[in-house]
C-alpha cells in the first residue's frame, strides 16, 4: 500500500512536467498556425482583387488603390543578397581567425567584442547608416562608382542612400551572427584531426582549407541561413537609408524598397481597406519566403550531412 | 486573523470605488502629429479636473479603425475623414489644432529664403524640374549662383498627414499633379527619396548635398534648418510662420461635416500649406464619457493655445472653437 502510494507520486510529477512542457512546445506551433490564418484572411482582399498578378505588377498607388509588389520583393531580395556577398567572406575570415590563428587572451576579448555589435539595437544601426556612412558614400564612394556606369550596377546618381548602404549597413548588422557561429563550429572539429593534418605535413592554410572548413561545412550553412533570416526580415536599420523608393533596378546607387519597410511605412496611416490588406499580403509573402529558405537550407545540411558525415551543430 | 483580512480587503475595494467614482478616466487612440501638445494638454487637464486620458499615438489609420470599432472612447486623425465615412460609423469630427509645413533644402552655399512659386514647387515634385540651375528657380531668385547640381527630391515614406496636407497643395496649385498623382496621406511620388518620420526626411537633408523636401514646420523651427518663401495667392512670398499659418487658417472655408481644407489659402500673408488635426467622437458615446469629452474639448480650446503656439503648432480661430463647441454639444449627446 504505502509503496503504491509513494509509486504514484513519482509518476504523477513526471507526468505533469510532460504535459506542460509538451502543451509550452504546442503553444509554439498553435501561435504558428494562428499567425498564418491570419495572414491568409487579412490578405483575402487583396489576392481576391488581384490575384498572382500582384506579385509581378510594379504599382503602388494608395490615391489609385492599385498595389504591385514586386519592387518591394526585389528589394527585400536584392539587399539580402549583397548584405550576405559581403558578410560571407569577412564572417569566414573573423571565424576562421578566431579559431586556428589568434592568440588565446584576443580570442576571448574579440569573440566578445564581436557578439557585443549584435546587441546593438537595429535604430541605432540605421541612424549611423543615415547620419555617417549617406554623407561618407554620397562624397567619397560613390562618385568614382558613378565612373563605372557602363555596368549595370554602377548607374544613377550618388544619392547616399539606397541599395549599397542599405547592404552594407546589413552586412555589418549580421557579421556577428555568421562569425560568431560559424568560429563555434570550427571550435567543434576535434583538435585530432587538424594534429593529423599538420602531421602530415599541411601548411595552416591546408589545415584550415582541407580539415576544418570540409568538417563545419553544414554549422556554416546553418549560419548563413540565421543571418539570411536576419537580413530578410530586417526593418528600422533598411528603411533609414534605402531611400523608400519602389523601383526595380539593379544599380547598387539607386534607392529601393523592402517589404518589412514598406509595412513599417505605411501599416500605421493606411487609410484604405485595401491598402491594409496589400500590406498584410506582403507579410504573407515575406513569411513564406523565410520558410521556403529555412526549408531549402534544412535540406541542403541534411545532404551534407549524409555524404560527408561532417560536424553538427 | 480572518477578519482583519475581511476589513482590510474591505477597505481597499471601498478605496477603489471612490477612485472611480471621482476620477474619470478616457480612452483615446491615433494621430502621431499632435501628440507632444496632446500629452502636455492631457497632463495639465489631469491635474487641474482630475479626468485621465490615456492616449496611444499608434497612427491616424489605426485611430480610425479604433474608433471604428469603438475599443477607444475618441479618435485623433491628421488627415480629416469624408462626410459619408463619419456619417457610416456616426462619428463627430472636428478640428483641434494646426501645423504648417515647410519647405527646406541643402544647398551649399543657399541660406534661409529661397524663393519657389508654387508651380515650382509642383514641377520638381513631377520631375519636370531636374536641376538646380534650372531657369524657373534661378529667374526668381536673382542673386544666387546656383550649381548645376541635381535636384534630389525627398518625402515621407511613411503615411502622415503631413504628406497629406502637402498633396493637397501640390494638388490646388498643380492640375498635372491633381490628374497623376492626387492627394492623400501616402501617394505614389513620381520622383525621389523616402525618408521615415519627419526626422528621417530631415536627416536625409541635412546629410545630403542637393535635396528639396517638405517637414512639418514645429521640426524645422525646432533643428534650425532653412526654408523657403513661397509666392502665396495674393501674389506675396510668405515664410512659413505661425502668425502667417494663423491667417491662412482664418481664412479656412467650414463645411458642416468640419472637412476643413486650407492650403493656397486666401488672404494677405496666408501661408500656402498648411492644415488641421482631428479629432472623432462617436455621437452616441455614453453620456458621462459624452459630457468629459466635451468638458475637456472646451478647456482645450480656452487653455491651450500659449502651449500649442510654445510648441509651434497653430491654434484655431476662435469663431471656428465657438462653432465646434456649438455643434458638439448638439450632436454628441
Amino acid at each position: 500500500m504505502a509503496e503504491q502510494l509513494s509509486r504514484k507520486k513519482i509518476i504523477s510529477p513526471e507526468k505533469i512536467f510532460m504535459g506542460m512542457t509538451g502543451l509550452f512546445s504546442l503553444s509554439v506551433l498553435l501561435i504558428s498556425v494562428v499567425v498564418v490564418y491570419e495572414l491568409f484572411s487579412a490578405s483575402e482582399p487583396a489576392f481576391h482583387k488581384f490575384g498572382l498578378k500582384f506579385l509581378i505588377t510594379k504599382e503602388w498607388d494608395p490615391v489609385q488603390k492599385v498595389y504591385g509588389a514586386l519592387p518591394f520583393i526585389w528589394g527585400t531580395f536584392y539587399t539580402s543578397l549583397l548584405a550576405l556577398l559581403i558578410a560571407l567572406p569577412v564572417s569566414l575570415g573573423i571565424a576562421i581567425f578566431l579559431s586556428e590563428l589568434a592568440p588565446a587572451w584576443l580570442r576571448s576579448s574579440a569573440g566578445f567584442l564581436i557578439e557585443l555589435l549584435a546587441a546593438i539595437p537595429s535604430l541605432i544601426f540605421g541612424l549611423w547608416g543615415l547620419f555617417v556612412l549617406s554623407p561618407i558614400l554620397q562624397q567619397y564612394i560613390e562618385p568614382p562608382l558613378s565612373n563605372l556606369s557602363w555596368l549595370p550596377f554602377f548607374t544613377g546618381y550618388p544619392l547616399g542612400l539606397g541599395f549599397l548602404n542599405a547592404g552594407l549597413l546589413l552586412a555589418v548588422m549580421i557579421i556577428p551572427t555568421i562569425s560568431s557561429i560559424s568560429r563555434d563550429v570550427m571550435y567543434t572539429v576535434p583538435a585530432n584531426q587538424r594534429e593529423g593534418g599538420l602531421a602530415l605535413g599541411m601548411t595552416r592554410w591546408e589545415v584550415v582549407s582541407k580539415v576544418v572548413i570540409p568538417n563545419s561545412r553544414s554549422g556554416i550553412l546553418g549560419a548563413v541561413v540565421l543571418g539570411l533570416g536576419r537580413a530578410l526580415g530586417e526593418t528600422m536599420a533598411v528603411t533609414m537609408v534605402i531611400g523608400n523608393t519602389p523601383q526595380f533596378s539593379l544599380s547598387l546607387l539607386d534607392p529601393g524598397y523592402t517589404i518589412s519597410s514598406v509595412i513599417a511605412n505605411q501599416f500605421t496611416e493606411a487609410f484604405d481597406k485595401l491598402q491594409i490588406s496589400a500590406l498584410v499580403e506582403l507579410g504573407l509573402i515575406l513569411f513564406v519566403i523565410s520558410v521556403i529558405i529555412n526549408a531549402f537550407a534544412k535540406l541542403l545540411m541534411l545532404r551534407m550531412n549524409r555524404f560527408s558525415g561532417g560536424a553538427r551543430i | 486573523m480572518k477578519k482583519i483580512l475581511m476589513i482590510a480587503v474591505s477597505a481597499v475595494l471601498l478605496a477603489a470605488s471612490v477612485c472611480t467614482a471621482s476620477a474619470m478616466t478616457l480612452n483615446a487612440a491615433g494621430a502621431t502629429f499632435p501628440y507632444p501638445l496632446y500629452s502636455k494638454w492631457f497632463y495639465s487637464y489631469a491635474r487641474q479636473t482630475g479626468t485621465k486620458i490615456n492616449y496611444a499615438a499608434i497612427g491616424s489609420g489605426a485611430g480610425i479603425q479604433q474608433i471604428e470599432a469603438r475599443t477607444v472612447d475618441f479618435g485623433c486623425s491628421d488627415a480629416p475623414l469624408s462626410g459619408a465615412e463619419q456619417s457610416k460609423n456616426n462619428l463627430f469630427m472636428f478640428p483641434t489644432v494646426g501645423g504648417a509645413v515647410a519647405m527646406t533644402y541643402n544647398l551649399p552655399g543657399v541660406r534661409t529664403g529661397l524663393k519657389l512659386l508654387p508651380s515650382t514647387i509642383a514641377d520638381i515634385y513631377l520631375g519636370k524640374i531636374r536641376k538646380w540651375n534650372d531657369p524657373e528657380i534661378t529667374r526668381l531668385n536673382p542673386g544666387i549662383n546656383f550649381p548645376n547640381m541635381p535636384v534630389i527630391v525627398v518625402h515621407r515614406s511613411d503615411g502622415s498627414g503631413t504628406t497629406n496636407i502637402f498633396t493637397w497643395f501640390l494638388s490646388d496649385v498643380s492640375p498635372e499633379w491633381r490628374q497623376r498623382v492626387g492627394s492623400g496621406t501616402s501617394v505614389n511620388w513620381p520622383v525621389g527619396l523616402g525618408g521615415k518620420g519627419n526626422q528621417g526626411v530631415a536627416g536625409t537633408i541635412q546629410k545630403t548635398r542637393g535635396t528639396f523636401g517638405y517637414v512639418e514646420l514645429a521640426y524645422v523651427l525646432q533643428s534650425g534648418m532653412t526654408y523657403a518663401a513661397i509666392r502665396n495667392s495674393s501674389g506675396n512670398w510668405v515664410y512659413p510662420t505661425l502668425a502667417n499659418a494663423r491667417e491662412a487658417a482664418s481664412h479656412a472655408k467650414i463645411p458642416a461635416n468640419f472637412y476643413i481644407k486650407f492650403t493656397n489659402a486666401p488672404g494677405k500673408n496666408s501661408y500656402p500649406i498648411a492644415g488641421f488635426t482631428f479629432m472623432l467622437v462617436p455621437k452616441n458615446l455614453a453620456p458621462a464619457k459624452a459630457a468629459a469629452v466635451k468638458s475637456y474639448v472646451r478647456w482645450a480650446y480656452t487653455n491651450g493655445d500659449r502651449d500649442a503656439l510654445s510648441l509651434d503648432y497653430v491654434p484655431l480661430p476662435a469663431k471656428l472653437k465657438a462653432r465646434i463647441l456649438n455643434e458638439l454639444n448638439r450632436q454628441v449627446r
